[in-house]
Protein backbone atom coordinates (compact mmCIF):
# COMPACT_ATOMS: atom_id res chain seq x y z
CA UNK A 1 0.00 0.00 0.00
CA UNK A 2 1.24 3.23 -0.57
CA UNK A 3 0.40 6.08 1.43
CA UNK A 4 -0.73 9.10 -0.90
CA UNK A 5 0.71 12.71 -0.23
CA UNK A 6 -0.77 16.14 -2.01
CA UNK A 7 1.55 19.06 -0.27
CA UNK A 8 0.67 22.27 -0.78
CA UNK A 9 4.41 24.21 -1.60
CA UNK A 10 7.91 22.75 -3.27
CA UNK A 11 9.08 22.73 0.37
CA UNK A 12 6.23 20.98 1.73
CA UNK A 13 7.40 18.15 -1.17
CA UNK A 14 11.10 18.52 -0.28
CA UNK A 15 10.35 17.90 3.28
CA UNK A 16 8.31 14.46 2.51
CA UNK A 17 11.15 13.61 0.65
CA UNK A 18 13.89 13.92 3.34
CA UNK A 19 11.76 11.67 5.78
CA UNK A 20 10.87 9.17 2.63
CA UNK A 21 13.87 8.87 0.23
CA UNK A 22 12.14 6.11 -1.51
CA UNK A 23 8.76 8.36 -2.33
CA UNK A 24 7.53 8.59 -5.62
CA UNK A 25 6.56 11.80 -7.57
CA UNK A 26 2.89 11.71 -9.12
CA UNK A 27 1.96 13.87 -11.66
CA UNK A 28 -1.40 12.88 -13.81
CA UNK A 29 -1.05 9.50 -13.20
CA UNK A 30 -1.79 8.23 -16.71
CA UNK A 31 2.05 6.30 -16.50
CA UNK A 32 2.48 5.68 -13.29
CA UNK A 33 -0.77 4.55 -12.06
CA UNK A 34 -0.86 2.32 -15.13
CA UNK A 35 2.70 0.75 -14.35
CA UNK A 36 2.27 0.30 -10.78
CA UNK A 37 -1.08 -1.83 -11.66
CA UNK A 38 0.67 -3.91 -14.00
CA UNK A 39 3.54 -4.80 -12.21
CA UNK A 40 2.43 -4.79 -8.83
CA UNK A 41 4.94 -2.71 -7.14
CA UNK A 42 3.81 0.06 -4.59
CA UNK A 43 6.25 2.56 -3.39
CA UNK A 44 5.81 3.08 -0.05
CA UNK A 45 4.94 7.05 -0.41
CA UNK A 46 3.49 9.14 -3.50
CA UNK A 47 3.83 12.96 -3.20
CA UNK A 48 1.42 14.15 -5.85
CA UNK A 49 1.56 17.69 -7.14
CA UNK A 50 -1.67 18.68 -8.07
CA UNK A 51 -2.09 20.97 -5.54
CA UNK A 52 1.07 22.82 -5.88
CA UNK A 53 -0.59 26.07 -8.01
CA UNK A 54 2.68 27.39 -9.23
CA UNK A 55 3.23 24.35 -11.16
CA UNK A 56 0.52 24.28 -12.71
CA UNK A 57 0.82 27.77 -14.43
CA UNK A 58 1.88 29.10 -18.12
CA UNK A 59 3.55 32.78 -18.06
CA UNK A 60 5.20 34.72 -20.51
CA UNK A 61 7.97 37.11 -19.81
CA UNK A 62 11.20 38.39 -20.73
CA UNK A 63 10.56 36.45 -24.14
CA UNK A 64 10.39 33.13 -22.32
CA UNK A 65 7.47 30.75 -21.64
CA UNK A 66 7.60 29.25 -18.75
CA UNK A 67 5.26 26.30 -18.53
CA UNK A 68 4.33 24.34 -15.01
CA UNK A 69 5.20 20.06 -14.86
CA UNK A 70 1.94 20.17 -13.90
CA UNK A 71 -0.01 21.81 -16.72
CA UNK A 72 -2.46 19.31 -18.46
CA UNK A 73 -2.23 18.70 -21.87
CA UNK A 74 -5.82 20.05 -22.36
CA UNK A 75 -4.32 23.33 -20.10
CA UNK A 76 -1.69 23.12 -23.39
CA UNK A 77 -4.39 23.18 -25.71
CA UNK A 78 -6.57 25.87 -23.82
CA UNK A 79 -3.80 28.30 -23.45
CA UNK A 80 -3.69 31.17 -25.85
CA UNK A 81 0.29 31.55 -25.08
CA UNK A 82 0.95 28.11 -26.01
CA UNK A 83 -1.58 28.78 -28.93
CA UNK A 84 0.13 31.84 -30.24
CA UNK A 85 3.55 31.38 -29.51
CA UNK A 86 4.46 27.76 -29.31
CA UNK A 87 2.03 26.70 -31.76
CA UNK A 88 4.18 23.17 -32.27
CA UNK A 89 4.07 22.20 -28.58
CA UNK A 90 0.04 22.45 -29.15
CA UNK A 91 0.63 20.63 -32.03
CA UNK A 92 1.93 17.69 -30.45
CA UNK A 93 -0.61 17.92 -27.52
CA UNK A 94 -3.70 16.92 -29.90
CA UNK A 95 -1.83 13.97 -30.60
CA UNK A 96 -1.05 13.05 -27.56
CA UNK A 97 -3.76 10.22 -26.25
CA UNK A 98 -7.31 10.90 -25.74
CA UNK A 99 -9.22 13.63 -24.26
CA UNK A 100 -9.92 12.13 -21.06
CA UNK A 101 -5.87 11.37 -20.91
CA UNK A 102 -5.27 15.22 -21.72
CA UNK A 103 -7.19 16.25 -19.15
CA UNK A 104 -5.31 14.26 -16.46
CA UNK A 105 -1.40 13.48 -18.16
CA UNK A 106 0.85 16.50 -17.88
CA UNK A 107 3.73 17.97 -20.15
CA UNK A 108 5.76 17.07 -16.92
CA UNK A 109 5.13 13.80 -16.48
CA UNK A 110 5.39 13.18 -20.71
CA UNK A 111 9.04 14.65 -19.63
CA UNK A 112 9.87 12.56 -16.82
CA UNK A 113 8.12 9.45 -17.68
CA UNK A 114 11.04 9.78 -20.63
CA UNK A 115 9.65 7.50 -23.14
CA UNK A 116 11.50 8.05 -26.60
CA UNK A 117 7.55 8.09 -27.64
CA UNK A 118 6.43 10.72 -25.32
CA UNK A 119 4.78 13.35 -27.85
CA UNK A 120 5.40 16.48 -26.35
CA UNK A 121 9.24 15.35 -26.25
CA UNK A 122 10.00 16.23 -30.16
CA UNK A 123 8.61 19.49 -30.01
CA UNK A 124 10.23 20.97 -26.89
CA UNK A 125 13.73 19.26 -28.29
CA UNK A 126 13.81 21.18 -31.72
CA UNK A 127 12.58 24.29 -29.36
CA UNK A 128 15.89 23.64 -27.11
CA UNK A 129 13.55 23.59 -24.02
CA UNK A 130 15.19 24.12 -20.76
CA UNK A 131 13.75 22.15 -17.66
CA UNK A 132 14.31 23.99 -14.02
CA UNK A 133 15.10 21.60 -11.75
CA UNK A 134 14.41 22.83 -7.94
CA UNK A 135 15.90 21.00 -4.99
CA UNK A 136 16.43 21.93 -1.26
CA UNK A 137 19.55 23.43 -2.55
CA UNK A 138 18.36 25.43 -4.92
CA UNK A 139 17.13 25.70 -8.57
CA UNK A 140 19.20 25.29 -11.72
CA UNK A 141 18.60 24.63 -15.76
CA UNK A 142 19.56 22.27 -18.08
CA UNK A 143 18.80 21.75 -21.94
CA UNK A 144 16.09 18.94 -21.98
CA UNK A 145 18.95 17.11 -24.39
CA UNK A 146 20.72 16.37 -21.23
CA UNK A 147 17.83 15.68 -18.39
CA UNK A 148 16.64 12.60 -20.72
CA UNK A 149 19.64 9.65 -20.60
CA UNK A 150 17.70 7.01 -21.43
CA UNK A 151 14.22 5.12 -21.80
CA UNK A 152 12.76 6.14 -18.62
CA UNK A 153 15.70 7.57 -16.74
CA UNK A 154 16.35 11.42 -16.29
CA UNK A 155 19.24 12.95 -14.35
CA UNK A 156 17.24 13.61 -11.32
CA UNK A 157 18.40 12.23 -7.93
CA UNK A 158 15.43 11.51 -5.10
CA UNK A 159 15.97 15.16 -3.92
CA UNK A 160 15.28 16.56 -7.22
CA UNK A 161 12.24 17.41 -8.92
CA UNK A 162 11.82 19.34 -11.91
CA UNK A 163 9.60 22.47 -11.52
CA UNK A 164 9.35 23.73 -14.63
CA UNK A 165 9.81 24.04 -18.61
CA UNK A 166 11.64 26.75 -20.01
CA UNK A 167 11.33 27.85 -23.50
CA UNK A 168 12.21 31.10 -25.51
CA UNK A 169 10.31 32.32 -27.59
CA UNK A 170 11.22 31.42 -31.16
CA UNK A 171 11.64 33.73 -33.97
CA UNK A 172 8.35 34.42 -35.85
CA UNK A 173 10.18 33.70 -39.00
CA UNK A 174 10.30 29.50 -38.03
CA UNK A 175 7.53 27.52 -38.70
CA UNK A 176 7.20 24.21 -36.22
CA UNK A 177 5.77 21.03 -38.54
CA UNK A 178 4.70 17.96 -36.11
CA UNK A 179 4.50 14.40 -37.26
CA UNK A 180 3.00 11.38 -35.39
CA UNK A 181 2.94 7.86 -37.19
CA UNK A 182 0.63 5.37 -34.99
CA UNK A 183 -1.46 2.41 -35.52
CA UNK A 184 -4.56 4.33 -35.08
CA UNK A 185 -5.30 7.90 -34.62
CA UNK A 186 -6.39 8.17 -30.88
CA UNK A 187 -4.28 6.59 -27.85
CA UNK A 188 -1.96 5.31 -29.68
CA UNK A 189 1.93 5.25 -28.84
CA UNK A 190 3.74 6.42 -31.66
CA UNK A 191 5.19 4.60 -34.28
CA UNK A 192 7.80 7.11 -35.24
CA UNK A 193 7.43 11.14 -34.64
CA UNK A 194 8.81 14.22 -35.89
CA UNK A 195 9.02 17.99 -34.81
CA UNK A 196 10.82 19.91 -37.61
CA UNK A 197 11.36 23.76 -37.07
CA UNK A 198 12.04 25.59 -39.98
CA UNK A 199 13.09 28.79 -41.02
CA UNK A 200 13.14 29.76 -45.20
CA UNK A 201 14.03 33.12 -47.02
CA UNK A 202 11.59 34.43 -49.17
CA UNK A 203 14.00 33.20 -51.88
CA UNK A 204 13.36 29.24 -50.25
CA UNK A 205 17.17 29.09 -48.73
CA UNK A 206 17.08 27.49 -45.83
CA UNK A 207 18.32 29.69 -43.18
CA UNK A 208 18.17 27.01 -40.08
CA UNK A 209 16.41 23.45 -39.76
CA UNK A 210 16.27 21.83 -36.79
CA UNK A 211 14.39 17.94 -36.62
CA UNK A 212 13.81 15.81 -33.25
CA UNK A 213 12.89 12.42 -34.03
CA UNK A 214 10.52 9.92 -31.17
CA UNK A 215 10.62 6.68 -31.47
CA UNK A 216 13.75 6.21 -33.73
CA UNK A 217 16.27 4.75 -30.29
CA UNK A 218 16.59 5.20 -27.02
CA UNK A 219 15.49 8.28 -26.50
CA UNK A 220 14.88 11.33 -28.82
CA UNK A 221 16.99 12.45 -31.08
CA UNK A 222 18.50 15.34 -33.10
CA UNK A 223 21.08 14.90 -35.56
CA UNK A 224 23.42 18.45 -35.28
CA UNK A 225 25.66 17.45 -38.12
CA UNK A 226 22.37 16.89 -40.65
CA UNK A 227 20.71 20.36 -39.22
CA UNK A 228 23.63 22.58 -39.89
CA UNK A 229 24.65 20.78 -43.77
CA UNK A 230 21.22 22.63 -44.88
CA UNK A 231 21.63 25.98 -44.21
CA UNK A 232 21.96 27.62 -47.37
CA UNK A 233 20.04 25.08 -49.72
CA UNK A 234 17.01 25.63 -50.99
CA UNK A 235 13.86 24.14 -49.43
CA UNK A 236 11.93 21.34 -51.58
CA UNK A 237 11.10 17.72 -51.46
CA UNK A 238 14.86 16.43 -52.82
CA UNK A 239 16.26 18.59 -49.31
CA UNK A 240 13.46 17.13 -47.36
CA UNK A 241 13.61 13.60 -49.05
CA UNK A 242 17.67 13.80 -48.16
CA UNK A 243 16.57 14.85 -44.47
CA UNK A 244 15.02 11.78 -44.48
CA UNK A 245 17.46 8.82 -45.96
CA UNK A 246 20.41 10.42 -44.06
CA UNK A 247 18.26 10.33 -40.65
CA UNK A 248 17.02 7.05 -41.81
CA UNK A 249 20.56 5.36 -41.95
CA UNK A 250 21.61 6.61 -38.81
CA UNK A 251 18.88 5.77 -36.65
CA UNK A 252 18.96 2.20 -34.84
CA UNK A 253 15.05 2.07 -33.78
CA UNK A 254 14.25 -0.98 -32.18
CA UNK A 255 11.20 -3.60 -33.28
CA UNK A 256 8.50 -4.02 -31.16
CA UNK A 257 4.93 -4.95 -30.95
CA UNK A 258 3.75 -1.20 -32.96
CA UNK A 259 6.48 -1.57 -35.78
CA UNK A 260 9.32 -3.75 -37.09
CA UNK A 261 12.82 -2.29 -37.03
CA UNK A 262 13.06 -1.62 -40.59
CA UNK A 263 9.20 -0.11 -41.12
CA UNK A 264 10.40 2.75 -38.90
CA UNK A 265 13.33 2.88 -41.39
CA UNK A 266 11.34 3.54 -44.04
CA UNK A 267 8.51 6.05 -42.49
CA UNK A 268 12.02 7.97 -41.08
CA UNK A 269 12.94 8.14 -44.89
CA UNK A 270 9.78 9.27 -46.39
CA UNK A 271 8.27 11.94 -43.16
CA UNK A 272 10.31 15.08 -43.18
CA UNK A 273 8.51 15.07 -47.20
CA UNK A 274 5.05 15.33 -45.77
CA UNK A 275 6.26 18.87 -44.46
CA UNK A 276 5.17 20.24 -47.77
CA UNK A 277 1.07 19.19 -47.72
CA UNK A 278 1.43 21.45 -44.48
CA UNK A 279 3.13 23.91 -46.08
CA UNK A 280 1.78 24.05 -49.07
CA UNK A 281 -0.51 27.34 -48.68
CA UNK A 282 2.74 28.89 -47.32
CA UNK A 283 4.69 28.03 -50.77
CA UNK A 284 2.36 27.21 -53.11
CA UNK A 285 4.86 26.62 -55.62
CA UNK A 286 6.73 24.30 -53.74
CA UNK A 287 3.63 22.16 -53.59
CA UNK A 288 3.32 22.44 -57.71
CA UNK A 289 7.20 20.98 -58.28
CA UNK A 290 6.37 18.16 -56.04
CA UNK A 291 3.16 17.07 -57.73
CA UNK B 1 -7.85 8.68 5.57
CA UNK B 2 -10.65 10.58 5.55
CA UNK B 3 -12.39 12.40 2.57
CA UNK B 4 -14.65 14.66 1.95
CA UNK B 5 -15.93 15.51 -1.07
CA UNK B 6 -19.25 16.00 -2.70
CA UNK B 7 -21.04 13.17 -5.18
CA UNK B 8 -23.68 13.27 -6.88
CA UNK B 9 -24.44 16.31 -5.24
CA UNK B 10 -24.37 14.91 -1.98
CA UNK B 11 -21.72 15.54 0.76
CA UNK B 12 -20.04 12.54 1.51
CA UNK B 13 -17.36 11.49 4.45
CA UNK B 14 -15.77 8.81 3.51
CA UNK B 15 -12.80 6.61 5.54
CA UNK B 16 -10.37 4.63 2.77
CA UNK B 17 -7.01 4.44 2.20
CA UNK B 18 -5.32 7.35 0.27
CA UNK B 19 -4.51 4.93 -2.72
CA UNK B 20 -7.68 2.77 -3.27
CA UNK B 21 -8.58 3.54 -6.65
CA UNK B 22 -11.81 5.95 -7.01
CA UNK B 23 -13.21 3.26 -9.33
CA UNK B 24 -13.04 0.87 -6.72
CA UNK B 25 -14.18 3.51 -4.25
CA UNK B 26 -17.08 4.21 -6.11
CA UNK B 27 -18.31 0.40 -6.80
CA UNK B 28 -17.43 -1.28 -4.02
CA UNK B 29 -17.72 0.83 -0.96
CA UNK B 30 -20.43 3.17 -2.78
CA UNK B 31 -22.42 0.62 -4.33
CA UNK B 32 -22.05 3.25 -7.79
CA UNK B 33 -22.39 0.27 -10.06
CA UNK B 34 -23.22 2.46 -12.75
CA UNK B 35 -19.07 3.65 -13.47
CA UNK B 36 -17.51 0.87 -15.13
CA UNK B 37 -14.28 -0.51 -15.24
CA UNK B 38 -12.59 -2.58 -18.66
CA UNK B 39 -8.97 -2.01 -19.74
CA UNK B 40 -8.07 -0.32 -15.87
CA UNK B 41 -5.34 1.46 -17.59
CA UNK B 42 -6.78 4.56 -19.27
CA UNK B 43 -7.28 3.20 -21.98
CA UNK B 44 -11.07 2.19 -22.83
CA UNK B 45 -12.96 4.99 -21.08
CA UNK B 46 -16.11 2.89 -19.49
CA UNK B 47 -14.84 4.23 -16.42
CA UNK B 48 -15.07 8.08 -17.10
CA UNK B 49 -16.59 10.57 -14.41
CA UNK B 50 -17.06 14.16 -14.00
CA UNK B 51 -14.23 15.89 -11.61
CA UNK B 52 -15.56 19.54 -10.91
CA UNK B 53 -16.94 19.18 -14.51
CA UNK B 54 -13.94 17.71 -16.61
CA UNK B 55 -14.16 13.71 -17.70
CA UNK B 56 -11.49 11.93 -16.01
CA UNK B 57 -10.95 8.60 -15.86
CA UNK B 58 -11.37 6.56 -12.62
CA UNK B 59 -9.12 3.71 -12.53
CA UNK B 60 -6.62 6.22 -12.61
CA UNK B 61 -7.46 8.27 -9.97
CA UNK B 62 -6.71 7.59 -6.25
CA UNK B 63 -8.90 7.98 -3.38
CA UNK B 64 -6.42 11.36 -1.84
CA UNK B 65 -7.25 13.09 -5.32
CA UNK B 66 -11.38 13.56 -5.14
CA UNK B 67 -10.74 15.07 -1.07
CA UNK B 68 -12.84 18.57 -1.82
CA UNK B 69 -13.70 17.86 -5.30
CA UNK B 70 -17.53 17.83 -6.70
CA UNK B 71 -18.12 13.80 -8.57
CA UNK B 72 -20.97 12.97 -11.11
CA UNK B 73 -21.21 9.38 -11.79
CA UNK B 74 -24.13 8.20 -14.20
CA UNK B 75 -26.50 7.86 -11.24
CA UNK B 76 -26.03 11.58 -10.79
CA UNK B 77 -26.28 12.90 -13.79
CA UNK B 78 -30.25 13.44 -13.71
CA UNK B 79 -32.00 13.33 -11.18
CA UNK B 80 -36.11 13.07 -11.70
CA UNK B 81 -36.03 12.88 -15.57
CA UNK B 82 -33.27 11.73 -18.60
CA UNK B 83 -30.65 14.26 -18.99
CA UNK B 84 -30.94 15.27 -22.55
CA UNK B 85 -27.54 13.37 -23.33
CA UNK B 86 -29.46 9.93 -22.50
CA UNK B 87 -32.75 10.32 -24.08
CA UNK B 88 -30.68 11.14 -27.64
CA UNK B 89 -28.46 8.23 -26.75
CA UNK B 90 -32.11 6.37 -26.24
CA UNK B 91 -33.63 8.03 -29.66
CA UNK B 92 -30.99 7.02 -31.86
CA UNK B 93 -30.74 3.53 -30.77
CA UNK B 94 -27.21 4.38 -29.47
CA UNK B 95 -27.21 1.77 -27.00
CA UNK B 96 -26.27 -1.94 -27.23
CA UNK B 97 -25.01 -3.92 -24.54
CA UNK B 98 -24.83 -0.80 -22.70
CA UNK B 99 -21.26 -0.84 -21.00
CA UNK B 100 -19.57 1.93 -22.69
CA UNK B 101 -22.71 4.35 -22.23
CA UNK B 102 -22.24 5.81 -18.86
CA UNK B 103 -18.61 6.82 -19.90
CA UNK B 104 -19.53 8.25 -23.77
CA UNK B 105 -22.49 10.08 -21.85
CA UNK B 106 -20.21 11.54 -19.52
CA UNK B 107 -17.85 12.15 -21.90
CA UNK B 108 -20.38 13.93 -23.99
CA UNK B 109 -21.18 16.33 -21.30
CA UNK B 110 -17.93 17.20 -21.32
CA UNK B 111 -17.82 18.07 -24.92
CA UNK B 112 -20.87 20.11 -25.08
CA UNK B 113 -19.77 21.75 -22.23
CA UNK B 114 -16.40 22.84 -24.35
CA UNK B 115 -18.22 23.32 -27.69
CA UNK B 116 -22.11 23.46 -27.57
CA UNK B 117 -22.60 22.57 -31.52
CA UNK B 118 -19.98 20.20 -32.51
CA UNK B 119 -19.51 18.69 -36.02
CA UNK B 120 -19.29 14.58 -36.74
CA UNK B 121 -15.73 14.89 -36.95
CA UNK B 122 -15.53 16.83 -33.85
CA UNK B 123 -17.71 14.66 -31.98
CA UNK B 124 -15.47 11.25 -33.13
CA UNK B 125 -12.31 13.59 -31.88
CA UNK B 126 -14.07 14.07 -28.33
CA UNK B 127 -15.38 10.70 -27.68
CA UNK B 128 -11.87 8.96 -29.06
CA UNK B 129 -11.17 7.83 -25.78
CA UNK B 130 -14.20 6.08 -24.97
CA UNK B 131 -14.53 2.31 -26.78
CA UNK B 132 -17.47 0.64 -27.79
CA UNK B 133 -16.99 -3.39 -28.62
CA UNK B 134 -20.43 -3.48 -30.02
CA UNK B 135 -18.96 -0.74 -32.85
CA UNK B 136 -21.63 1.29 -32.14
CA UNK B 137 -19.98 4.72 -33.15
CA UNK B 138 -22.36 5.54 -35.73
CA UNK B 139 -25.32 5.95 -34.10
CA UNK B 140 -23.41 7.33 -30.77
CA UNK B 141 -22.27 10.39 -33.04
CA UNK B 142 -25.71 10.63 -34.52
CA UNK B 143 -27.09 11.08 -30.86
CA UNK B 144 -24.35 13.21 -29.65
CA UNK B 145 -25.10 15.29 -32.80
CA UNK B 146 -29.51 15.52 -32.33
CA UNK B 147 -28.30 16.88 -28.79
CA UNK B 148 -26.92 19.44 -29.74
CA UNK B 149 -29.69 21.29 -32.06
CA UNK B 150 -31.66 20.77 -28.41
CA UNK B 151 -33.10 23.84 -27.34
CA UNK B 152 -33.58 22.69 -24.22
CA UNK B 153 -30.22 21.27 -23.31
CA UNK B 154 -28.42 23.24 -20.33
CA UNK B 155 -25.11 22.76 -20.63
CA UNK B 156 -24.55 23.80 -17.21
Amino acid sequence: MSDVYLPASLDEVHAIRKRAPDAVILGGGTDLLVRMRATGKKPSVLIGLELIAELSRITLQDGFIRIGPMVTHQALLDSPVIRQHLPLVHKAAQVLGSPPIRHMGTIGGNICTASPAGDILPALYVLDAGLEISSPAGKRIVPIQEFITGPGKTILSNTEILSGVRVKVPDPRYQGYYLKVGQRKSLAISIISMAALLMVSPDKKILSARFAWGSVGPIVMRFPDIESSLAGRTFGPDLLLEVGRRTSERIQPIRDIRASASYRKMVAEGLPLKILEECSEKLPSTKKNHE
Amino acid sequence: MKIRCVINGKPVDLEAASDRRVIDLLRENLGLCGTKEACGSGECGACTILVDGVSRLSCLMVAAQIEGKEIVTIEGFSSDHLHPIQEAFITKGAIQCGFCTPGMVLATADLLKRNPAPNRNEIRKALSGNICRCTGYQKIVDAVESVKGNQEYDHE
